[in-house]
C-alpha cells in the first residue's frame, strides 16, 4: 500500500502513513494483550493448572485489568539511580519494538509484486536486523541506571547472550538473502509463492538445500529464543539467581513498557521466522493465477489470515518451549552460540553461496 | 522536505557529539555517542545510501559502542577526580581543533569529490547495495581479501597474546558429560538395617 502514498499527493500521503501507524499500533497493542493471555493459559495447560480465569469470561480480560493495575501503581526510582537514564530505558525498548514494524509486509497487496506494508524498504531485513541489535540498549541501561548488584549482572549477562546470538542470526538471514538476490521483504516473501514446498524452511525450488535450509530454520528459532531473552534461555532474569535480572527495580510504567517491549519483540521474531521461512502470506497450497487476478481484496484478506495464523503458531511454539524446557547453564548457553550455531551456520553460508553461484539461480 | 530533515539531523549529530565531549559522566558520553551514530545512519538514509546506514547501526551500535559502554560501565574511576586538570592542556586541544578545520576547509575546497546535491549513492547499479557490492567484490578484490587477512592476522594476534596454558584449570568434556548414563552414575544399594554399606 506505500506505493499508493506519492498517487495521494503531499497532503495526504504524509496523513495516511499516520494512519497507518495508527492502526499497526493498535492492533499490536490488542494482539499482544490476548497473546500474553495465551502464553500464561498454555504454560498453565501443560501444568495441568487453569490459569488466568477470573477476569471476564475464561479470563479474556486478564491482561487489561493487569494495563489498568501497573498504570495506576506508584512509580518508585530507586535513590542512588540515574534518574534520566532509568526512565529513558524501558521508552528506548518499547520505542524501538514498534519502530522494526514500520518494514513488516503483513499481506499482498492488489496489484502483483506489492505488499501492505508501511515502509517498503530496499534493505528492509537489514533494517530489522539492525534495529532488532539495538534492544539490548535498553536492557543494559536499565541494568546499569537502577545502581544496584543484581539489576548490572543480569545487564552483562543479556548484553553478552544477545551479541552472541545475534551472530548466528544474521548468518542465517544470509543463507535466505542469497537465495533470493534482494533485501527487501516483500522480494524475499514473493520468492516463496506457489505451496507450502517453495517456503525456505524447505526450499523445493532449489532442491537439494533442504539439508542446508531446514536446520537454519531450527537454528534461528532457537537463536530467536535466546535473543529475546525467552525460556530456556531466560538468564538475564533468572529468578532463582538473579532475583528479576535487570527488572528488579522496575515497577508500575516502566515495568509495564520493559514487558510490552518484550512481548513485542517476540511477536516480531515469529513474525521474522514466518517471512523468512514459512513463506509470509502464502497459504500452503496456491490459490491460482486466475483467482488472485479476479478477487485481489480476498487474495489480501487470505493472505492476511495466513501471516497472523503462522505467527500464532511460531508465538504457540515459544509459549510450549517455555513451559516444557529446563533453563540453561550460562556457560551452555555461550558454548551452543558460539561453539555449534556460528560454525553451522557459517558452513552453511558457504553451501548456499557454493550452490547459488554453481547452478546459476540469480541470473 | 529533504532539506529540513538534514538540517534536523545534522543538528542532533551535532548537538550529540558536543556532549560527547561535555558530558561529566562517562556513560552518558558514551550514550551520546550512541545517538550521533544513529543520527549519522539517519544522514546516510537521506543521501540514499541505506546500505551503509544499516550496516552503520549494525557495526557501531549495535556491536562497537555495545563493548565500549561495557568497559565504561565497568570502570571503577573516580571520573571528577581525573578529569580536575585537563583545563591545563587547552592550548593543545585548540591547535588539534584547528588542524583538524584546516584539513576539512582544504579537502572542500580543493578536493575533486562532488557536492552533496549531484551525489549518486548507486553509481551504474539499481541499489546502494549493488553498487558497493560491485566496488568491493568486484572492482577491488584483491585490496578487499588483503584487508580481510590483515584483519585475520590482527585476530590471531589478540589470541596469541591473551592465551595462556595454564595445566591446572579443569576443563569440562562436553562429549564426556552428554554421554553419561544413568548407570555409570548411580549405583543401587539395598543395605540391612545396622549393617550399612
Amino acid at each position: 500500500m506505500s506505493n499508493y502514498v506519492e498517487s495521494f499527493g503531499q497532503l495526504w500521503g504524509p496523513l495516511l502513513v499516520l494512519g497507518q501507524i495508527a492502526l499497526f499500533t493498535l492492533v499490536l497493542l490488542l494482539s499482544i494483550a490476548f497473546l500474553l493471555l495465551l502464553d500464561r493459559k498454555v504454560w498453565a495447560g501443560v501444568m495441568m493448572r487453569k490459569g488466568p480465569n477470573v477476569v471476564g469470561p475464561f479470563g479474556l480480560l486478564q491482561s487489561f485489568a493487569d494495563f489498568g493495575k501497573f498504570l495506576i501503581k506508584e512509580i518508585v526510582i530507586p535513590a542512588g539511580a540515574n534518574k534520566t537514564v532509568f526512565i529513558l530505558a524501558p521508552i528506548l525498548t518499547c520505542t524501538l519494538a514498534f519502530a522494526s514494524w514500520s518494514a513488516i509486509p503483513v499481506a499482498p497487496g492488489t496489484t502483483s509484486g506489492t505488499s501492505w506494508v508501511i515502509s517498503n524498504l530496499n534493505v528492509g531485513i537489514l533494517y530489522l536486523f539492525a534495529i532488532s541489535s539495538l534492544g539490548v540498549y535498553g536492557i543494559i541501561m536499565g541494568g546499569w541506571a537502577s545502581n544496584s548488584k543484581y539489576p548490572f549482572l543480569g545487564a552483562l549477562r543479556s548484553a553478552a547472550q544477545m551479541v552472541s546470538y545475534e551472530v548466528s542470526i544474521g548468518f542465517v538471514i544470509v543463507t535466505v538473502i542469497l537465495q533470493v538476490g534482494s533485501m527487501n521483504l516483500t522480494d524475499i516473501v514473493n520468492n516463496q509463492d506457489g505451496g507450502f514446498w517453495n517456503w525456505h524452511a524447505f526450499s523445493f525450488q532449489n532442491f537439494p538445500l533442504i539439508i542446508v535450509m531446514f536446520p537454519m530454520f531450527v537454528i534461528f528459532f532457537i537463536s530467536a529464543l535466546a535473543e529475546t531473552n525467552r525460556p530456556p534461555f531466560d538468564l538475564p532474569e533468572a529468578e532463582s539467581e538473579l532475583v528479576a535480572g535487570y527488572q528488579v527495580e522496575y515497577g508500575s510504567t516502566p515495568y509495564l513498557l520493559f514487558m510490552l517491549g518484550e512481548y513485542l519483540n517476540i511477536v516480531l521474531m515469529c513474525a521474522m521466522m514466518t517471512i523468512l521461512f514459512l513463506g509470509g502470506w502464502h497459504g500452503p497450497i496456491p490459490l491460482g493465477e486466475d483467482f488472485v487476478r479476479d478477487h485481489p481484496f480476498l487474495n489480501a484478506f487470505a493472505g492476511l489470515f495466513w501471516f497472523m495464523f503462522k505467527i500464532l503458531f511460531f508465538f504457540f511454539l515459544f509459549a510450549m518451549v517455555k513451559a516444557i524446557v529446563p533453563r540453561y547453564r550460562y556457560d551452555q548457553l555461550m558454548r551452543l552460540g558460539w561453539k555449534v550455531f556460528l560454525p553451522t551456520s557459517l558452513a552453511a553460508v558457504l553451501i548456499v553461496a557454493g550452490y547459488v553461484v554453481y547452478m546459476g539461480v540469480q541470473s | 522536505m529533504a532539506v529540513y530533515a538534514f538540517y534536523l539531523i545534522a543538528l542532533v549529530v551535532l548537538v550529540s557529539a558536543l556532549s560527547v565531549i561535555m558530558a561529566r559522566n562517562p556513560v552518558h558520553s558514551v550514550l551520546w555517542l550512541i545517538l550521533a551514530f544513529f543520527s549519522s545512519a539517519g544522514l546516510l538514509v537521506l543521501i540514499g545510501a541505506e546500505f551503509l546506514a544499516m550496516l552503520l547501526v549494525v557495526v557501531y551500535v549495535g556491536a562497537v559502542a555495545v563493548l565500549f559502554l561495557f568497559v565504561v560501565m565497568m570502570l571503577d574511576v573516580d571520573f571528577v577526580e581525573l578529569k580536575q586538570g585537563t583545563l591545563r592542556y587547552w592550548p593543545f586541544a585548540v591547535l588539534v581543533g584547528v588542524i583538524f578545520a584546516a584539513e576539512i576547509v582544504l579537502a572542500t575546497v580543493f578536493g575533486t569529490s562532488t557536492n552533496a546535491s549531484t551525489f549518486d549513492a548507486s553509481p551504474g547499479a539499481a541499489t546502494n547495495t549493488e553498487a558497493i557490492g560491485q566496488v568491493m567484490y568486484t572492482q577491488y578484490l584483491l585490496l578487499f581479501q588483503m584487508a580481510g587477512i590483515i584483519l585475520l592476522v590482527a585476530m590471531i594476534g589478540a589470541i596469541v597474546l591473551t592465551l595462556r596454558h595454564r595445566p591446572e584449570t579443569k576443563r569440562q568434556n562436553i562429549a564426556k558429560q552428554t554421554s553419561r548414563r544413568r548407570s555409570d552414575a548411580v549405583e543401587l544399594k539395598d543395605p540391612t538395617p545396622g549393617q550399612g554399606i
